[in-house]
């Protein structure tokens, strides 16, 4: 932190000279850094306890309900899902790079970085609607009218079918596939209004960073932000696999 | 071993100094856009003693439709949102921020030797989250209420009632953030923001306490945000995932949901034994004995106490292995607080003791807090859990810990740093006699509940068979003179505003850094940060302290 | 005593005649409960005056007038490790005796007879294996174990009967069971103590206790004409169960005699007791308990039968000790008036009643 950007603090409770960002209640620049960035942890520890919560339903209910689980993966595009995971790993590494730009005070190259992830953060959530929308077209969304053809019949759903030939599901299994794309809906839609807000708070920090407000030397909302997104980022990276992956060709009993 | 004299400082000469916290900026909007943790403080104060006599006179209510065993007063319907109301209002608006986003707020920046709580506006934020919610819960009471109980149970909060449990879920939800944040900010400030010298075993232990209750804050909330979502989710879509005729398993939301409460009643009662170690230490004019074992004892609870939560399914058909583990690390939890009733008493031990109303208090909850306690223990036992629990034994023996332990530690506590927020003194005789009329109504209204509960009596009953009706009927006379007794703090409270004694800085001599400084503070608490040299509860620095003082003014 | 006003005498003389303090004790367990209650109790006394003792004391000798002067002192390991470990150690005590009572409540004896107990908002409903229905009210005889299995129909419930000194929750979807013994002749509450909705607290009724004897004359006196079994069988066939479930060497399905608390082998490869729980379950939702060797087309019947109906079927396979009754159903399915559930018909089995009739359901 440099010197050059401190000025005095001009009411009688300032013994000393500290820069305008540094709050008052802070002995030093260093302290605040700290106390925020420990503050951005422990709300990331909160956010991984909310997650949490959602992990474990999916942990029981894929234990009881196998087959439910692997045939309603077999409805999700990995193509689409990977695409996606390319998206947010990049928009990862554009976010580093802001918060090293800012840190460097690059200014151009911070609104660049911004703006690029501002982008991604967008291309993902557009993929996201894209595959969304196949959902409802198939009525497997939950609770709305939820459809179990897919699953009672694999053959009427050529496109799945040709690729992994699912035999049919007995009935009661085959509900039980509601909750696995419950659970999918619940996970991914909790994941992506993270991904909302962070898209609203980029576009705020777009903004302000070309008012040259994160490259005065204070980076802090920046590296928190940053740390943040890639929260966001590592949520979808456990997703990808539990959704997506994990048991595609079941072993055969 | 050595000894300490104390004598009170004289106080007639003594006067409100002109600038402090309250003085420093006037009108309306200097309190609502305000980032002090001490005018905070002050805001919360209000709203949860607002909250507070909401939630008694639901209380007040149940106990009279109780006193009859037919359903007379109100209809079972009325009822049975009354409880849940009075349920939700007294956990989460008031036990649940009660000593921490109070007392907590205001003091512990000033005890760990800082000039506010790490994130201001976050503490800001929370106040509003929470008046928020709170608004939100009383738009749902006067739109007809709720009657789910405050567990919100399923299936039937999500398939079986038509009441509001979408807006006081959110309403739950919503006072749940606020929750965090306060944890939150705690953890850091305490972490980030001590004083130079101020080490973790010199820190206070009512700032151990409170650094305990915030890890469970922390970590146990969003669990009961999630729980509050899915059931949410459930009632509105209809998604299956507590359902059992869609697959979905209704123990997995009590599951969800007692991973939070049960820490959340920690969350309640840790800050308020944090309280009791302030005041036992500072009315008896000693170290508090054995101040590690107490401390590791906050720490111990809040660890043990996330892994607690299923004892509160034993009946529930969870399977008899889940019920042996919970169960035996249901007992390993009560052994810290055994260890701190014990403590306490034994700080007495050749103290020079004083009984002011804080003490009075602190009395009370020890051998409230001791019973209640002790009938956690008959509830932990798997075997007379069968009997006991969804009785009025187990009504019985929270009201024990919630009300008898931590309303008696927050009127203490109030009591106790009334002086330093408002810079006034409360008037001493009446005060204790509010505090004797607390204790012997708080008896007379639980205690008969135990028998109750023995007797089989279910909780959450509108009508009951005549033979209980005499037990009921001591219970609600007690319940009046219980509310005597918290109104009475009120009436004196507030007119000890502008008639009270004035206080000076230090009244109690206590050795908390909060009463080194004026009464009541300035804005940013220290006008310079102290270097702390000095264990906590040393009452031989405190002395020399005094005879430095002496020696420069002389 | 005409000064007391007539309406507080009425008062004070209903509440002398019908006041409590302990609730009777009408079961075996019940005493052992107590013995354990009491025992903490005690300890709780102890616990509790010494707490007192202490502060009483300690605030009369060390009071600021009598000792003015504090003296400071760290702590004592040696006391700290008292008072940690014995209330330890008595906590652990009482751990052991709870969790024994536990198992002992909830483990029922294998010669327990079984009563069949429905919860829905806000009655019970008791099944007798004879037939008997009760609504709010249990009849039990004394000095025989008896098995409760319990479920709910929507919400949670709880069926707790106090002077048995046991309880056990009525959940959605499971069966739970509890079990006592009755010792003491006579009428005790019953109560749903698990909050269920709008009327929870008149979810009540009695535990009549009976001797033996009255108990017999009582089942006689109240039967519905056919058992619970005799009921399942009647669903048994017009759900034609049979027309899979028969032993032709080309069943679809297996055999059900003597299925009951034999050791299955699933086609998962999982090991299971056919128990209550698991006859159920593979009633609703029998996908997932496919017997290793056969194909999983069975249907579900989720949603078709009602709790009841799911109890007589268990009850009925429950009683299956031979296949000669299920090869006279299949015989007849045709002949019998349909009742609920989706009736198919099924294919008549040629030269099922040429085996000689080797057993009878069991009544």
């Amino acid at each position: 932190m440099s010197d050059s950007t401190a000025i005095a603090h001009g009411t009688a409770e300032a013994h000393h000279e500290h820069p305008p960002y540094q709050r008052h209640h802070f002995e030093t620049i260093a302290q605040q850094n700290d106390a925020t960035n420990f503050a951005m942890w422990l709300f990331l520890l909160t956010e991984i306890m909310f997650f949490g919560g959602l992990f474990t339903a999916y942990l029981i209910y894929r234990n009881w309900y196998y087959p439910a689980f692997v045939q309603g993966s077999h409805q999700l595009q990995i193509g689409w899902g990977t695409a996606n995971t390319a998206v947010l790993i990049t928009s990862s590494f554009t976010m580093a790079m802001g918060v090293w730009s800012a840190e460097m005070r690059k200014k151009g190259a911070l609104v660049l970085c911004l703006v690029l992830t501002f982008t991604l953060g967008l291309v993902f959530l557009g993929i996201k609607t894209i595959e969304y929308s196949e959902k409802i077209e198939k009525h497997h969304v939950p609770g709305f009218h939820y459809s179990v053809q897919s699953f009672v019949d694999p053959a009427s759903d050529p496109e799945v079918y040709n690729e992994y030939h699912d035999k049919p599901l007995a009935l009661d299994m085959a509900r039980h596939t509601e909750l696995y794309f419950f659970l999918y809906f619940a996970m991914t839609g909790m994941h992506a209004l993270h991904m909302i807000i962070g898209i609203a708070i980029l576009g705020f920090m777009i903004f302000r960073a070309r008012a040259g407000a994160y490259t005065t030397g204070h980076v802090t909302f920046v590296e928190n932000f940053g740390l943040y997104w890639h929260f966001v980022d590592i949520v979808w990276i456990f997703l990808f696999p539990l959704l997506y992956l994990i048991n595609r060709h079941p072993l055969a009993h | 071993m050595s000894d300490t004299i104390v004598t009170l400082p004289d106080q007639s000469t003594a006067r409100i100094p002109k600038m402090n916290y309250l003085t420093k900026e006037n009108g309306l909007l200097s309190w609502l856009l305000t980032g002090d943790h001490k005018r905070i403080a002050i805001l919360y104060l209000i709203s949860i003693s607002f909250f507070f006599f909401v939630g008694g006179s639901l209380a007040g209510l149940i106990r009279l439709e109780l006193l009859t065993p037919q359903s007379d007063l109100m209809a079972t319907d009325t009822y049975n949102k009354v409880f849940s109301m009075h349920g939700i209002i007294m956990v989460f608006f008031f036990l649940v921020p009660s000593v921490p986003a109070t007392i907590g707020n205001f003091i512990i920046p000033m005890m760990i030797g800082a000039k506010d709580l790490a994130l201001p506006k976050v503490n800001l934020l929370s106040w509003y989250l929470y008046v928020a919610a709170g608004i939100l819960a009383l738009y749902t009471m006067a739109s007809g209420g709720v009657d789910t109980g405050w567990t919100f149970t399923t299936p039937l909060s999500t398939h079986y009632v038509n009441t509001h449990v979408l807006t006081t879920g959110m309403a739950v939800f919503i006072a749940g953030f606020s929750s965090i944040f306060t944890g939150l900010n705690f953890i850091v400030t305490i972490h980030k923001m001590r004083a130079p010298g101020m080490t973790w075993f010199r820190l206070p232990l009512f700032v151990w306490a409170h650094y305990a209750a915030s890890i469970l804050m922390v970590l146990g909330t969003p669990v009961l945000a999630i729980a509050i979502v899915l059931m949410a989710l459930e009632r509105t879509v209809g998604i299956g995932v507590f359902d059992p005729t869609k697959g979905g398993d209704p123990l997995l939301f009590q599951h969800l949901f007692w991973f939070y409460s049960h820490p959340a009643v920690y969350i309640m009662i840790l800050p308020g034994m944090g309280v009791i170690s302030e005041v036992i230490s500072t009315f008896s004019r000693k170290r508090v004995f054995g101040y590690t074992a107490v401390a590791f004892s906050s720490v111990a609870i809040a660890v043990f106490g996330f892994f607690v939560w299923a004892h509160h399914m034993f009946i529930m058909g969870i399977s008899n292995y889940a019920v042996l583990i919970f169960s035996l690390l249901t007992m390993l939890v009560a052994v810290p607080s055994a260890i701190k009733i014990f403590n306490w008493a034994f700080t007495l031990y050749k103290g020079s003791i004083t009984f002011e109303t804080p003490m009075l208090y602190a009395f009370g909850f020890m051998g409230l807090f001791t019973i209640g306690g002790m009938t956690g223990v008959f509830l932990g036992a798997s075997g007379t859990d069968i009997h006991l629990t969804e009785t009025y034994f187990i009504v019985a023996h929270f009201h024990f810990v919630m009300v008898g332990g931590m309303l008696m530690a927050f009127l203490s506590g109030i009591h106790f740093w009334w002086p330093k927020m408002t810079g006034r003194m409360y008037p001493e005789k009446i005060s204790q006699l509010a505090a004797v009329v607390t204790f012997i109504g708080f008896n007379l209204t639980f205690f008969p509940q135990f028998i109750l509960g023995t007797l089989g009596m279910p909780r959450r009953y509108a009508s009951y068979p005549p033979e209980f009706q005499i037990l009921n009927v001591f219970s609600t006379a007690g319940a009046s003179v219980l509310g005597v007794g918290y109104l009475l703090p009120v009436l004196y409270l507030t007119w000890s505003l502008k008639y009270g004694e004035i206080a000076g800085n230090n009244p109690w001599q206590a050795t908390g850094l909060e009463w080194q400084v004026q009464s009541p503070p300035l804005t940013e608490n220290f006008p310079e940060i102290p270097i702390v040299d000095h264990e906590a509860y040393d009452y031989e620095w405190l002395e020399r302290q005094k005879e430095k003082e002496v020696a420069s003014v002389g | 005593m005409s000064h007391i006003s007539p309406i507080i005498w009425q008062f004070l003389v209903k509440w002398m005649t019908n006041f409590a303090l302990f609730p009777p004790e009408a079961s075996k367990i019940a005493p052992q409960m107590d013995a354990l209650y009491f025992f903490m109790v005690l300890v709780s006394l102890v616990g509790l005056t010494i707490v007192i003792l202490l502060i009483t004391s300690f605030s009369i000798l060390y009071s600021k007038k009598r000792h003015p002067v504090a003296v400071q002192i760290e702590g004592s390991t040696l006391l700290e490790a008292t008072w940690t470990i014995i209330p330890l150690g008595l906590f652990l005590v009482m751990f052991v005796w709870g969790a024994l009572l536990y198992f002992r409540i909830y483990t029922p004896p294998a010669n327990a007879m079984n009563i069949y107990v429905v919860g829905k908002q806000w009655m019970w409903k008791a099944e007798h294996p004879g037939g008997q229905h009760e609504i709010n009210a249990l009849h039990v005889p004394t000095g025989r174990p008896i098995q409760l299995t319990i479920i709910s129909q929507d919400v949670f419930h709880s069926f707790s009967i106090p002077a048995f000194r046991v309880k056990r929750e009525a959940i959605p979807g499971r069966y739970t069971s509890v079990w006592f013994e009755a010792t003491t002749p006579g009428t005790y509450h019953l109560f749903c103590t698990q909050y269920c909705g709008t009327d929870h607290s008149h979810m009540i009724g009695d535990v009549v206790v009976l001797t033996p004897e009255d108990y017999k004359k009582w089942l006689d006196g109240s039967t519905s004409g056919s058992s619970l079994a005799q009921n399942g069988e009647r669903l048994f066939a017009s759900l034609s169960c049979a027309a899979c479930h028969n032993t032709r060497p080309d069943a679809r399905g297996p055999s059900l005699a003597n299925v009951y608390g034999s050791r299955l082998t699933l086609s998962s490869g999982q090991q299971i007791t056919a128990d209550d729980a698991y006859l159920r379950e593979a009633i609703l939702n029998p996908s997932q308990h496919i017997t290793q060797g056969y194909a999983p087309i069975m249907p579900t019947y989720q949603g078709q039968i009602s709790e009841e109906g799911v109890i007589d079927l268990v009850e009925y396979i429950k009683n299956l000790d031979s296949d000669y009754r299920v090869q006279q159903t299949t015989a007849s399915t045709t002949l019998l008036p349909e009742g609920e559930g989706n009736t198919t018909k099924a294919p008549v089995a040629p030269g099922a009643n040429q085996r000689a009739p080797q057993g009878m359901v069991k009544q």
